[in-house]
C-alpha cells in the first residue's frame, strides 16, 4: 500500500523548455530554410500510410524548420487549404513549406487533423529530431529514449548523428542503439558485432533482446548465441547492481514512510504507553491539512501554487495537534494505566474521525498534486531512477526526527515529559504539572503525525480510510525498535523498508508484506522488549 | 460441591444452575420450536409469522453471540484481548465454505466441476488443499481442526514467550492482517477479493429452502447453548479460578507451580475453535465469505459486543452481540451516515462510564434498588 | 509436615561452624548476574541447610530480591550455579517447576489473587497435580478441605474463609500469602519482607509462626525489621553490593564495624 507512486511523466511544462531553443532558433535564422512542398503536402495524404511516411521523411531532413513544423503538428497547430499547409498566426496564414505568409487569406481552411497513428509517428520523430538540439543535454535524453525504442527506420538519422555528433558520451549511446537495431541483421557477422558491443549496455530493454537471441529459435548461428550470452551475463552484472540499488532505494523510502508513521507513535505509545489506534487517523487529518492549503493556495495565492506544501507543515503539525490534545483532554486521560480499554477507546475515536472526515469530504479519495519541485526525477543510472518526492521524503522524515529528538532531549518540556514517564508520582512532587505534560506530549505526538500525514500527502492516496493502512506497520515498528527507543524506530523503520523491498522484488508486495509480519512476530517472540530495549529488572 | 464420584457429565451439565437451565429450556423452545414454527406454518401476511429476513439476521447474530463468548473467555476470564477472533471466524467460515462451493456441482456459472473463479483463472484442476472437501464431514473436520491448530501453534509461541497484554493484541492483530492479505490473493486459492459466494446446497438440501434457513437456525441456537453451558462449567471449575488468577496475579500462579502456558494455550485454543463453528455456521445463512471478514475492524468489534454486554459473565457477550448488532442492522437502514458514530461512540462510552458492560449496569442498579 | 523432614539438622540452625555440604538444601556458587553493567550479584556463593531459619538483611540494591530471583527462576544467573537438594539444578527449570521441586517464595508486596476468596486462594495453592487435564476435572474433596482449614487456622483467617481476599488487610494479605506457601508443602520457603505492613502484634504472630516452622521446613526470610530478625534467633547474613559481607548471629553482625559502615554510609 505504499508503493502508489504517483508517475509523472514529461509534464507539458518541461516540453514547452525543451522546445524553446527550437523556436528561438526558428526566430533568431536570417534566412528561412524552406521543406520541399511535395514532401510536406503529403501531410494531409489520403492515407495514414502516406502521412507517416512524409512525416519520417520529414524528420529525416534533421532540421529546425521540420521539428517545428512536426512539432506544430503534433499541437493540432496545422491548417489546410486546397494543397497547402498552413500555419495561422492570429489572422495571418503562414504557408508551412516556405514560411511566407500566403496573401490574400485563403478559402476554405480546415484544421489539420492527427490520429492515433500519425500521432505515434510524430513523437517517434519528435524524439529522434531531439537527437540534433543544440542543447547536449537534450541530446542525451533523446539518444537514452532512443535507445530502447529505435527501429530500423531510424538507422539513416543514427548515421547522420553519428556523423555530426561530436560528444563521446551519445556517440557511445547510439552506437549502441544501432548496434540494437543490427541485431535483426540478416547477415551473422554484423549480428555477431552487434551482439559483441552490446555487451556494454546498460539498457533493461537490450537484456530482452539479448535473452531473445541466446534461444536458438530466434538464432540460428550458433557464434552469435553464445556472443550473445556473454554479453548477457555482462549485461546482467551491471543491471544487477543498478536493481539493488534501486531497491535499497526504495526500501529506505518506504523506511522512512513508516518513520513518519511511527514518530508520534514514539511519543505517545513508546514514552507514554498509551495505545493509540487513531494514531492512523492523526496522519490523515495532517493529509487532509494539506489538500485544504493546497485549496486555499489554488483560489488565493495562485502564483505560489508551488509552495502549498510548505504552508502546509505548520498548518498539519498545529491541526493534528489540537485533535489530539482534544482528544487527550477529553477521553485519553481516564483511562491511563489501562492500556486494552484505551486501545478499544482510541479504535472508537478513530471511527468517528474516519466518519467526520467522511462526512466533511466527502467518501472519496482527493486529489493532492506534488508541487513542481517535488515531482520528476532523478536519473542515477540508466535503470536506477530516484523520484524527487521519495527523496524530498527520506530528508524530511529525518528532519521530523530530529525535531523530536532535540524537543524530548534539548527541551524543558521534554525533560518533564521524560520526567512523568519515569515516575510520575515523584515528578509531581518536585512540581511537574503532569496532567498538563500529559496533555501536551500527546498533543505533540499526535502533531508529529500530522507532519507525517503532510508527507504521505504527496505519495500517497488521501482519503479518509488511509490512515487505517498504516496503524499496523506503524505500531509493528515502534514494537519492533523497543519501546522508548527512538533509535531503535529508526533502524526498525529502515529495516523493515529495506527487508520488504528486498523481498518484494523475488516474492512479490503481498507475500513480502506477510513474510515481515512472520518475522515480527518470531521477532518479537525472541525479544518481547523489542530489538533494541535495554535489558534491566522489571518489576511486575 | 460435589464428592468426587460424581460422574463427569453430570457435574459438567450441573454447572449451569436451575435458573440457567430454566433460560436455556425456554430458549430452545422459542429457537427449536415457536420460530421454527411461525416461519413454517404460518402464512406470509400472518401477523405473527417470522420473515426469512428476521430469521437469517438473528441466526447471524446468534453465531456473532457464540463468538462474543468465545472472545470473552478468552478477554474476560483470562484477560487476554485478542484481535484475532475475526480470522478464526473467518476460517472456519472458509473451511466449510470449501464445501458449500464444492456442492454448487455443475451449477455454476461456467458449469464446470471447477469452482467458478478456478475457472476465471484458468486452473485446470483443484490445488491440493481442496482434496476431499467435498465431503461434509472432511468439511466439518476442516472446521474444528485448522482453525484451532493455527491458534495452538501461534499461542504456543506467543504464550511461551510471554508475551501478553497489548503486545499480544498488537500481534495477534497483525497475524490476521497478514491473512487477511493472504487471502486476497487470488493465486492463494480462496477466490480472492470475492470469496466464496452463490452456495446451492447442502448435503443435497437446496441452500434457500425454508427448512433449511430453520435449520441452521436451530443450529445455531443450539451452538450457542452449547457455548454457554461449555463456559459455565469451564468457569466454575479449578480451571477457571486458575484462569482468572492467572489474569489477576500471573507471577503468584508460576510460583505455585501451574505453568500458565498451558492454561493459557487451552482457552485460547478452546475460543478459536468455538469462532471457528461460529463462522461455519455463519457462511451458509449469510451466503457469503469473503477476506474482508479478516479486517482488523471486525476483530476488534467483536471485543466491543463482548465489552457493551459485560465481560467476566457469560450471558454478557450474548446480550452485547445481540444489542451491538440489531442496533447495526437498524442504524445502517435507517441512518447509515451515522452508524459508525454511534459505534465510535459506542467504545468510548462503554470503556469510560460501564467497564462492567450491561450485566454490571444491571447488578448496579439492582444493588441501589435493593438498598 | 513433609515426610522426608525429620529434624535431621538439629541444631543446624544456630551452628556457625563450616556447613555440611551434603546436607545442603540449596546451595548457590559463584553467582554473578549484571543489568546493562550494573551488578546485581557478584560471584555470590551461599549454603542452606535442611530445615534451618536463616535471614538475610542488607541495605537497598544489596540484591537480596536479585537472589530470590535467581533461585526461583524469576532471573537467569549470567553466571554461576544453584542447587536444590544437591541434586537438581535450578538454572535449567522454569518457576512453575521449580515451584514444584519444592521451592514457595512470597514476594516484597502481598500477591495474591484478589478477586478470589480466602479458601480458593489456598485451595489453588494446595500441592496436587497442577497439570491443566487434572484441573479441568478437579473436584473439592474432604482431604482438601482439611488442609485448607488446618491451614486457615494457623495464618488466623478462619473467620475470613469465603471472604474475597482483596477486602484483606496488609497484614491479613500477608498471612494468607504465608498460608498459601504452606499448602504448597515445599521444603524451602523464601520470604520477602514478610512482616512489612503488619501491626505489632501480627509481627509477634508471625514470628511465632516460623519459629514453629524451623527444624520442619527451610526458610530463607530477607526482613528490615531488626526486632522481629532478633525474634527469629536465626543465623543472619548480611548482603552488600551483590556478596556475602559477613554472617552470624544478630548481635554479632550487628558489631561488625563493616556493617555498620554499609548501613551508616560512607
Amino acid at each position: 500500500m505504499f508503493l502508489k507512486i504517483r508517475i509523472k511523466m514529461l509534464s507539458n511544462f518541461s516540453r514547452i523548455v525543451f522546445l524553446l531553443p527550437f523556436f528561438l532558433i526558428v526566430f533568431s535564422l536570417p534566412a528561412y530554410a524552406a521543406l520541399d512542398p511535395e514532401i510536406v503536402k503529403q501531410l494531409n495524404a489520403e492515407t495514414n500510410e502516406e502521412k507517416v511516411a512524409s512525416i519520417k521523411n520529414i524528420a529525416l531532413l534533421g532540421t529546425p524548420e521540420a521539428a517545428a513544423l512536426l512539432q506544430a503538428m503534433a499541437d493540432d497547430a496545422l491548417s489546410f487549404s486546397g494543397d497547402t499547409i498552413i500555419r495561422m498566426e492570429g489572422d495571418r496564414a503562414i504557408n508551412v513549406a516556405t514560411g511566407q505568409e500566403i496573401k490574400p487569406l485563403p478559402e476554405n481552411i480546415e484544421t489539420l487533423v492527427t490520429n492515433n497513428s500519425t500521432r505515434r509517428a510524430l513523437n517517434a520523430s519528435l524524439s529522434l529530431l531531439k537527437l540534433f538540439s543544440p542543447d547536449r543535454e537534450e541530446r542525451i535524453k533523446a539518444a537514452k529514449a532512443l535507445e530502447a525504442s529505435a527501429d530500423a527506420l531510424s538507422m539513416p538519422i543514427l548515421d547522420q548523428v553519428l556523423i555530426k555528433e561530436s560528444d563521446p558520451e551519445i556517440k557511445q549511446i547510439i552506437t549502441l542503439t544501432r548496434a540494437s537495431i543490427e541485431l535483426k541483421n540478416p547477415d551473422p557477422a554484423k549480428r555477431l558485432a552487434a551482439v559483441k558491443s552490446l555487451g556494454e549496455s546498460n539498457h533493461p530493454d537490450v537484456k530482452i533482446k539479448l535473452t531473445e537471441l541466446t534461444d536458438p529459435a530466434n538464432e540460428p548461428d550458433a557464434g552469435v548465441q553464445s556472443a550473445a550470452k556473454e554479453s548477457l551475463a555482462s549485461l546482467e552484472n551491471r543491471l544487477l547492481v543498478g536493481e539493488s540499488i534501486s531497491r535499497v532505494f526504495t526500501g529506505l523510502s518506504l523506511g522512512s514512510v513508516l518513520l513518519l508513521a511511527a514518530l508520534g507513535l514514539a511519543i505517545t505509545y513508546g514514552v507514554m504507553g498509551i495505545i493509540n489506534m487513531a494514531h492512523g487517523e492523526l496522519l490523515m487529518v495532517g493529509a487532509y491539512a494539506t489538500y485544504v492549503m493546497q485549496g486555499i493556495f489554488r483560489t488565493h495565492f495562485p502564483e505560489y501554487i508551488d509552495w502549498y506544501v510548505l504552508a502546509a507543515i505548520p498548518v498539519a503539525f498545529f491541526s493534528a495537534g489540537l485533535v489530539g490534545i482534544l482528544l487527550e483532554r477529553t477521553v485519553i486521560r481516564w483511562l491511563y494505566g489501562r492500556p486494552l480499554e484505551t486501545l478499544l477507546t482510541t479504535w472508537g475515536l478513530s471511527l468517528i474521525l474516519i466518519q467526520s472526515a467522511r462526512v466533511a469530504f466527502g467518501p472519496q479519495n482527493l486529489e493532492v498534486a506534488n508541487p513542481i519541485w517535488l515531482s520528476g526525477s532523478i536519473e542515477a543510472m540508466s535503470n536506477v531512477v530516484l523520484p524527487l518526492n521519495r527523496i524530498i521524503i527520506i530528508g524530511f522524515a529525518f528532519f521530523v526526527l530530529a525535531l523530536m529528538w532535540v524537543l524530548l532531549n534539548r527541551t524543558r518540556l521534554g525533560l518533564f515529559v521524560r520526567a512523568v514517564t519515569q515516575n510520575r508520582a515523584m515528578a509531581g512532587c518536585v512540581g511537574v504539572p503532569t496532567a498538563r505534560i500529559d496533555t501536551v506530549a500527546f498533543g505533540l505526538g499526535s502533531a508529529i503525525a500530522g507532519l507525517g500525514g503532510v508527507a504521505l500527502s504527496q505519495i500517497a492516496n488521501v482519503g479518509p480510510d488511509m490512515g487505517q493502512g498504516y496503524i499496523v506497520d506503524a505500531f509493528m515498528t515502534v514494537v519492533l525498535g523497543g519501546v522508548g527507543q527512538l533509535a531503535g524506530a529508526v533502524w526498525a523503520a529502515m529495516g523493515l523498508g529495506i527487508v520488504t523491498k528486498l523481498i518484494e522484488g523475488v516474492a512479490g508486495a503481498v507475500i513480502a508484506k506477510i513474510v515481515v509480519l512472520a518475522i515480527i512476530i518470531a521477532i518479537i517472540q525472541k525479544r518481547p522488549q523489542g530489538l533494541f530495549a535495554i535489558k534491566g529488572r522489571f518489576v511486575d | 460441591m460435589k464428592t468426587n464420584r460424581t460422574p463427569f457429565v453430570i457435574r459438567f451439565f450441573a454447572a449451569t444452575g436451575c435458573k440457567g437451565w430454566l433460560a436455556i429450556g425456554f430458549f430452545s423452545l422459542l429457537t427449536f420450536v415457536l420460530v421454527p414454527a411461525a416461519h413454517l406454518m404460518l402464512p406470509a401476511d400472518h401477523a405473527l409469522h417470522v420473515s426469512d429476513y428476521a430469521i437469517t439476521l438473528i441466526g447471524k447474530v446468534m453465531c456473532y453471540a457464540i463468538v462474543a463468548v468465545a472472545m470473552d473467555l478468552i478477554w474476560g476470564f483470562a484477560g487476554i484481548l485478542s484481535l484475532g477472533h475475526g480470522l478464526f471466524f473467518a476460517l472456519g467460515g472458509y473451511a466449510f465454505g470449501m464445501y458449500l462451493m464444492r456442492s454448487i456441482g455443475l451449477d455454476g456459472v461456467y458449469k464446470s466441476h471447477l469452482t467458478d473463479f478456478m475457472v476465471f483463472l484458468d486452473w485446470k484442476e483443484y490445488p491440493w488443499y481442496w482434496t476431499g472437501t467435498e465431503h461434509f464431514l472432511y468439511a466439518v473436520f476442516l472446521v474444528l481442526v485448522i482453525p484451532a491448530s493455527l491458534a495452538f501453534v501461534f499461542g504456543y509461541f506467543a504464550f511461551r514467550s510471554r508475551i501478553k497484554g497489548v503486545y499480544f493484541a498488537i500481534i495477534s492483530q497483525a497475524l490476521t492482517f497478514a491473512f487477511m492479505l493472504l487471502f486476497f490473493r487470488n493465486a492463494t486459492g480462496f477466490g480472492g477479493n470475492n470469496g466464496f459466494t452463490d452456495f446451492k446446497r447442502i448435503l443435497g438440501y437446496s441452500i434457500t429452502a425454508p427448512e433449511m434457513r430453520v435449520t441452521l437456525f436451530a443450529l445455531s441456537a443450539f451452538m450457542l447453548m452449547f457455548t454457554l453451558i461449555l463456559g459455565r462449567y469451564l468457569m466454575q471449575s479449578k480451571f477457571g479460578r486458575i484462569l482468572t488468577a492467572i489474569r489477576d496475579a500471573e507471577m503468584r500462579v508460576m510460583f505455585l507451580g501451574y505453568n500458565p502456558l498451558w492454561y493459557k494455550l487451552f482457552i485460547w485454543t478452546v475460543s478459536a475453535m468455538l469462532c471457528a463453528i461460529a463462522g461455519a455456521l455463519y457462511v451458509p445463512q449469510v451466503g457469503i465469505i469473503n477476506p474482508s471478514e479478516m479486517s482488523t475492524a471486525n476483530s476488534i468489534e467483536i471485543a466491543i459486543w463482548t465489552a457493551v454486554g459485560g465481560r467476566g459473565t457469560l450471558v454478557g457477550p450474548v446480550i452485547g452481540a445481540f444489542l451491538v448488532n440489531l442496533s447495526k442492522s437498524w442504524f445502517t437502514v435507517a441512518f447509515p451516515e451515522y452508524w459508525l458514530f454511534f459505534l465510535g461512540l459506542l467504545f468510548v462510552v462503554v470503556t469510560l462510564l460501564l467497564p462492567q458492560g450491561m450485566v454490571g449496569l444491571w447488578q448496579k442498579l439492582r444493588h441501589r434498588s435493593m438498598r | 509436615m513433609s515426610d522426608t523432614s525429620v529434624n535431621m539438622a538439629h541444631g543446624m540452625g544456630e551452628n556457625l561452624s563450616e556447613p555440611i555440604k551434603n546436607n545442603s538444601i540449596l546451595q548457590l556458587s559463584n553467582i554473578t548476574v549484571s543489568f546493562d553493567g550494573f551488578r546485581a550479584l557478584n560471584d555470590l556463593t551461599l549454603t542452606f541447610q535442611v530445615n534451618e531459619l536463616r535471614c538475610i538483611i542488607g541495605p537497598n540494591g544489596a540484591g537480596k530480591t536479585t537472589m530470590m530471583d535467581v533461585i526461583t527462576g524469576k532471573t537467569r544467573a549470567d553466571s554461576g550455579t544453584v542447587f536444590f537438594n544437591q541434586t537438581i539444578d535450578l538454572s535449567n527449570l522454569s518457576e512453575p517447576e521449580i515451584a514444584r521441586v519444592g521451592i514457595g517464595r512470597k514476594f516484597q508486596k502481598p500477591t495474591i489473587f484478589e478477586n478470589h476468596t480466602v479458601f480458593e486462594n489456598l485451595e489453588l495453592a494446595m500441592k496436587v497435580d497442577k497439570r491443566v487435564r487434572h484441573s479441568l476435572f478437579a473436584v473439592v474433596d474432604d482431604l482438601t478441605r482439611d488442609r485448607i482449614s488446618d491451614t486457615l487456622r494457623l495464618i488466623h483467617l478462619g473467620e475470613h474463609t469465603e471472604q474475597v481476599a482483596g477486602r484483606l488487610s496488609h497484614g491479613q494479605k500477608q498471612w494468607l500469602e504465608i498460608g498459601m506457601l504452606l499448602m504448597q508443602e515445599p521444603q524451602l520457603l523464601l520470604l520477602d519482607e514478610p512482616v512489612a505492613g503488619m501491626t505489632d502484634d501480627e509481627t509477634e504472630r508471625t514470628g511465632e509462626l516460623f519459629n514453629s516452622l524451623k527444624g520442619k521446613q527451610s526458610l530463607v526470610v530477607v526482613e528490615h525489621d531488626m526486632a522481629f530478625v532478633e525474634q527469629l534467633k536465626s543465623n543472619v547474613i548480611v548482603l552488600h553490593e551483590g556478596s556475602v559481607l559477613c554472617e552470624g548471629d544478630l548481635a554479632t553482625v550487628q558489631a561488625n564495624p563493616k556493617v555498620i559502615e554499609v548501613y551508616l554510609g560512607r
